[in-house]
C-alpha cells in the first residue's frame, strides 16, 4: 500500500510541474515573445522601470541623509581628483621664467624649466584622461549592486533588506528568465536566417530577412531588459550608407539593430559565433573577413565600397574606436572607414549607468561572464540619437572627416571627445608624440634666440 | 600589478606620462635605489611631495621633523631628478642628459653644451664646476616666488 501511494504522490508531483512549466511558458509566449515579434509593447517592462526608479530614489535619499549625519567629507567643487592649471607649455614656462632676466646670448634655458614637466607627469600619474575610461564608470550614488559599491558603509537595515531582496529578484527570477529569452531569440535567429536563406532571391527573401532579424533582436533585447529611447528617427541609416556609432560593448549591435537591419563587418569567428554569423549571412549579406585578410587594408576598403556602391543592400554598421571604451567618452574614431566615400550616419549610444553598467571590461571578464553581469543588472537603459547625414567635404582628409563626426557623436551624447587612440588599452603610444613634446620645448629654449638676433637687425 | 606593487611597465602605461620627455626621471623618483617594485606607502611617500602646503602646518611644533611637502623637500626632489648618479652634485654630463631628454633631437651639441655651460656659471658658487643643493635652492626659491604671487 505505501509503494502505490508513493508512486500516485511522484505521479501527482510531476503532473503539477508539468502544467507548471506549461503555464510558464504559454505566459512568456503571449506576454514577451509576441509582442517582441509584432512591435508592440504591453507596458510591463515599463511598469517594472517605474517601480525601479522609485526604488532607487529612495535608496539614494536614505544614503545621503545618513551621510549628513555622519558628517562625511562631500567631494571637493572642481571635478576630479587633481587641481590643476591648464595652461600650455609656453604659457606656464614664460612664467617660470619671469623671475629671471633673459640672457643675451645662448639658449633660453633655467633649472627651474624641468618643473613644469614633473608637476605634468605627477598630475598625470594621479589621474590621467585615457587609462579611466577603460574602466567602468563611477557612480555618483549607489544603485543597490554590490558591484558598483566602493566605499562600503553600512547604511541601515531598511537599506540593507532593500538590496537583499534585490538580490534574489535580479539572480532567482529575472536572470534565468533572461537567459531563456536570450537562447530562444539566438535558437530562432539561426533557424529563420538558414531558413530564408533557402529561398530564391525574391523581393520577399529581403523583406523576411528583415522581418526575421528584427524579431529575434527583440527578443534578445527583452532576454537583457532593454529600454531604449530612439531619437531622431528621420535620420535613420539609409541603405547603400554607412553607420558609425560610438562603442561600448558587443550590445551595442543588439540596440542598434533593434530599430533596422545593418550589414555587420567583423572578423569571423569559429564556435557558436561562427554558426551565428554564418546563418546570418545566408539570408542576407553581411561581410566578414578571415583573420588574416583583415591586416590587408586595400583588401578590406575594396569590399566594403563594392558593398556601399551597390545601392539595395544594407547600410554597413561599423564602430571606428576599434575597441570598447567606457561610455564616458569617444576615443579616436580610425580613418579606414572615412575613406571609402559613402554617406556618413553618426549614431550616438548613450547607456544609463544608474540600471547597469553596460561597459565590456575585456580585460576583466570574457564574453561568458559579462553576459551573466548584464543578465544580473536590474536592466540596460540608453538613448539612441540618430545624427544627420554627413559627407567629406572639399579639401577634407579622412582625418579630419573622421575628427568631424566624433565630436558631433560626442557632443550629442554628453560624451568627452578625446583624440587619443582606444588601441592604447593594449599598446604603447607612439614616440612621436613625445618627439612633438621635445620639438615644443626646444622652441622655447632656441626660438627666442632667433626673435632676439631679428631684433637686433 | 594587481599584487600589490607598481613595476615601471605599469607607469608607462599612462600615455600621458610616457610622452612627457622627462617621463623616465619621473618614474625612476618612484623607486628606492635598485629596486623595480614600489609599494603603495612608496608611492604615497613620494607623491606626498606635492601636495598643498596648508596653513595650520605653520603652527606644528617646530622640533617635529619636517613634512615631506615643505619648500626644502619639494626642492630636494627636483635636485634628485636632476642628480643621475645621486652623489649629491648635479656634474655637467648630468645636466647635458637631462637637457638632451627634453629637447630631443632638435638641438646640437654645441649650443646644448653652451646652455649646460652658462647654467651652471651662474648657479656655481664655490667653483666646483657643478651644482650642489645649497646652490640649487637659490635658483629653486625664485619658483616657489612664482607660485606664491
Amino acid at each position: 500500500m505505501c509503494d502505490r501511494e508513493r508512486s500516485v504522490a511522484m505521479e501527482d508531483f510531476w503532473a503539477i510541474v508539468l502544467a507548471g512549466l506549461k503555464v510558464w511558458v504559454c505566459l512568456i509566449v503571449a506576454l514577451l515573445m509576441v509582442p517582441a515579434m509584432f512591435g508592440f509593447s504591453l507596458g510591463i517592462s515599463e511598469t517594472y522601470m517605474k517601480i525601479l526608479v522609485k526604488i532607487l530614489e529612495w535608496a539614494t535619499l536614505r544614503i545621503q541623509t545618513v551621510n549628513k549625519e555622519q558628517q562625511i567629507l562631500k567631494s571637493s567643487s572642481f571635478n576630479g581628483l587633481v587641481q590643476r592649471d591648464d595652461g600650455s607649455m609656453e604659457e606656464e614656462l614664460r612664467g617660470l621664467r619671469r623671475s629671471r632676466p633673459k640672457p643675451p646670448v645662448g639658449g633660453d634655458f633655467t633649472l627651474s624649466d624641468c618643473f613644469y614637466f614633473y608637476r605634468r607627469g605627477i598630475e598625470d600619474i594621479i589621474e590621467d584622461e585615457v587609462t579611466q575610461r577603460f574602466s567602468s564608470e563611477e557612480l555618483v550614488s549607489w544603485n543597490l549592486l554590490t558591484r558598483t559599491n566602493i566605499d562600503f558603509q553600512y547604511i541601515s537595515l531598511k537599506l540593507t533588506m532593500v538590496w537583499g531582496l534585490g538580490v534574489f529578484v535580479r539572480y532567482c527570477i529575472l536572470a534565468p528568465l533572461r537567459i531563456m529569452l536570450a537562447s530562444i531569440g539566438l535558437t530562432w535567429l539561426v533557424i529563420g536566417t538558414t531558413a530564408v536563406g533557402f529561398l530564391p532571391n525574391w523581393r520577399l527573401k529581403s523583406w523576411l530577412s528583415e522581418w526575421v532579424h528584427v524579431m529575434c533582436y527583440r527578443i534578445c533585447a527583452r532576454g537583457l531588459s532593454c529600454t531604449i529611447h530612439y531619437h531622431n528617427k528621420e535620420n535613420r541609416p539609409r541603405k547603400g550608407g554607412i553607420c558609425v556609432a560610438n562603442h561600448t560593448s558587443p550590445i551595442d549591435i543588439v540596440i542598434l539593430c533593434n530599430d533596422g537591419c545593418y550589414a555587420m563587418v567583423g572578423q569571423s569567428h569559429g564556435g557558436l559565433m561562427g554558426v551565428l554569423q554564418r546563418a546570418m549571412a545566408r539570408s542576407c549579406p553581411h561581410i566578414w573577413f578571415e583573420r588574416a585578410d583583415m591586416k590587408d587594408r586595400h583588401l578590406v576598403t575594396k569590399r566594403l565600397t563594392d558593398h556601399v556602391n551597390d545601392k539595395t543592400k544594407l547600410p554597413i554598421l561599423i564602430f571606428p574606436e576599434g575597441t570598447c571604451i567606457n561610455n564616458t567618452s569617444v576615443m579616436m574614431f580610425k580613418k579606414g572607414s572615412f575613406e571609402i566615400g559613402g554617406t556618413i550616419y553618426p549614431v550616438a549610444i548613450k547607456y544609463d549607468p544608474q540600471f547597469g553598467d553596460a561597459f565590456w571590461n575585456s580585460a576583466k571578464y570574457n564574453m561568458v561572464s559579462y553576459l551573466l553581469r548584464m543578465m544580473t543588472s536590474w536592466a540596460i537603459v540608453c538613448n539612441v540619437w540618430y545624427l544627420p547625414a554627413m559627407h567629406q567635404q572639399e579639401g577634407e582628409d579622412a582625418v579630419q572627416f573622421a575628427n568631424r563626426v566624433k565630436s558631433v557623436i560626442a557632443h550629442q551624447g554628453g560624451l568627452v571627445d578625446l583624440s587619443w587612440d582606444g588601441g592604447l588599452k593594449r599598446a604603447k603610444v607612439k614616440d612621436t608624440y613625445k618627439e612633438e613634446q621635445q620639438k615644443k620645448y626646444s622652441s622655447m629654449v632656441v626660438g627666442s634666440e632667433e626673435d632676439r638676433s631679428s631684433n637686433s637687425d | 600589478g594587481e599584487n600589490g606593487t607598481l613595476s615601471r611597465e605599469d607607469f608607462q602605461r599612462i600615455p600621458e606620462l610616457a610622452i612627457n620627455p622627462l617621463g623616465d626621471r619621473i618614474i625612476n623618483a618612484f623607486f628606492p635605489e635598485g629596486e623595480d617594485q614600489v609599494n603603495f606607502r612608496g608611492f604615497m611617500r613620494t607623491l606626498a611631495h606635492f601636495r598643498p602646503i596648508e596653513d595650520n602646518e605653520k603652527n606644528k611644533d617646530p622640533t617635529a621633523s619636517e613634512p615631506l611637502n615643505s619648500r626644502s623637500n619639494k626642492l630636494l626632489f627636483a635636485f634628485k631628478l636632476y642628480d643621475l648618479d645621486r652623489d649629491n652634485k648635479i656634474s655637467r654630463d648630468e645636466l647635458l642628459q637631462v637637457l638632451r631628454m627634453m629637447v630631443g633631437v632638435n638641438i646640437s651639441d654645441e649650443q646644448l653644451g653652451s646652455i649646460a655651460d652658462r647654467t651652471i656659471q651662474e648657479a656655481d658658487q664655490n667653483g666646483d664646476n657643478s651644482i650642489s643643493f645649497n646652490e640649487f635652492i637659490k635658483v629653486g626659491n625664485l619658483y616657489f616666488v612664482y607660485l606664491e604671487t
